[in-house]
C-alpha cells in the first residue's frame, strides 16, 4: 500500500496541463498529443470482461456520435493487455451487438494510471477506479470525475459537461445549477462597484446584483 | 502497429493515409478528411509509416517516400 501510495504521488489537476503519454492501445501506440485540437475524454475503467465496465463501454459507444458532433474524442484505459482488451471489445460486439469505436489503452506498466491519479489504493491496488478527464483541446484538464468500483457513469451528466464547458468558453458565461443547453446562463459576477450599478441596467434576468442570468 | 501489419504490409487504414498522398504532399488534417479518419489515428499512423520509411515528413506536410510510392502503384 505504501509503495503504491508513493508511486502516485502528484495527482493532477484542473487547470493543470495533461500528462502527456505515449501508449499502446487498442488502435496502435497514441501520444496525448495527437488529440491536440480535439476535446479529449480520458477514462479508466476496473477490468475487462466486468460487468458494470461492460454497460460503461456500451453506454460510452452509445453517446459517441453525439461527442463527434461536439468535437470530442474517447480515449478508454485501464491495467490490462491489448490482447485482453481485443477480446473483450470482440466479445461485446458478438453478444451484445455494439461496436466500440473509440480507442483503449492496455497500461500494463500503469505509468498512464499513475501519471494521472486513476490508482486509489483503498479501492484496489491493481485496477483503477471510475476516472473521467475531460481535456480542451489545449491539453488542459477541465474536469475530473471519479466514480469508485461499484458505481456506472452517467453519461447525461458527461455530455452535459461537454456543453456547459464548451457553452462557457464560446460565450465568457456561467452555468447554474441543472442547466441544459438553452437553459439561461449566469453572467460572472462584477468586480466592482460601478460595475455591480451598471449591471442592474443592462436588461439581465437579475435576483441581485451578483446573480444575473441572461439567455443566449 | 496500427498502420503496418507484421508481415511489413500497410494495413487498411494504412493504405488510405498512403493513397491520401499519392497526388501531393498534405497535412495530417487534409489526409483525414480525404481517408475519412479521426484525425488523431491518422497523426499516430503517419508516424508508423513514417518509421517504416513508407512516408516522409516535409515541415507540416507529408510525402510518399519511393518505398511507399512502389507500394501503391
Amino acid at each position: 500500500m505504501e509503495e503504491i501510495q508513493e508511486q502516485i504521488g502528484h495527482m493532477p489537476r484542473i487547470g493543470e496541463p495533461a500528462p502527456a503519454f505515449e501508449a499502446v492501445t487498442t488502435h496502435g501506440k497514441l501520444k496525448l498529443e495527437d488529440f491536440k485540437g480535439s476535446w479529449l475524454i480520458l477514462f479508466s475503467h476496473p477490468a475487462d470482461f466486468t460487468p458494470v465496465c461492460t454497460t460503461e463501454f456500451i453506454a460510452f459507444s452509445e453517446i459517441y456520435p453525439e461527442l463527434q458532433k461536439r468535437g470530442v474524442e474517447l480515449l478508454g484505459l485501464s491495467v490490462d493487455s491489448v490482447s485482453s482488451h481485443i477480446a473483450w471489445v470482440r466479445n461485446v460486439e458478438e453478444k451484445m451487438g455494439v461496436k466500440i469505436p473509440f480507442p483503449i489503452i492496455a497500461d500494463l506498466s500503469k505509468e498512464v494510471s499513475l501519471a494521472y491519479g486513476m490508482i486509489h489504493p483503498g479501492q484496489s491496488k491493481t485496477e483503477t477506479v471510475r476516472c473521467v478527464f475531460i481535456i480542451d483541446p489545449n491539453q488542459v484538464i477541465r474536469t475530473i470525475l471519479y466514480y469508485p468500483l461499484t458505481t456506472g457513469r452517467n453519461m447525461d451528466e458527461i455530455l452535459r459537461i461537454i456543453d456547459a464547458l464548451q457553452t462557457t468558453d464560446k460565450n465568457a458565461v456561467a452555468t447554474p445549477a441543472n442547466w441544459r443547453p438553452g437553459d439561461k446562463v449566469v453572467v460572472p459576477p462584477p468586480n466592482t462597484q460601478e460595475m455591480a450599478e451598471e449591471r442592474l441596467k443592462q436588461g439581465y434576468e437579475c435576483t441581485d446584483w451578483y446573480l444575473c442570468k441572461k439567455k443566449l | 502497429m496500427a498502420c503496418i501489419s507484421p508481415d511489413g504490409k500497410p494495413t487498411e487504414s494504412g493504405s488510405k493515409m498512403l493513397s491520401a498522398l499519392k497526388a501531393e504532399a498534405k497535412t495530417p488534417k487534409e489526409i483525414a478528411k480525404e481517408a475519412v479518419l479521426p484525425l488523431f489515428r491518422v497523426r499516430s499512423g503517419l508516424r508508423e509509416l513514417a518509421e517504416a520509411g513508407l512516408a516522409k515528413q516535409k515541415d507540416d506536410k507529408y510525402e510518399l517516400s519511393e518505398k511507399g510510392a512502389k507500394l501503391i502503384k
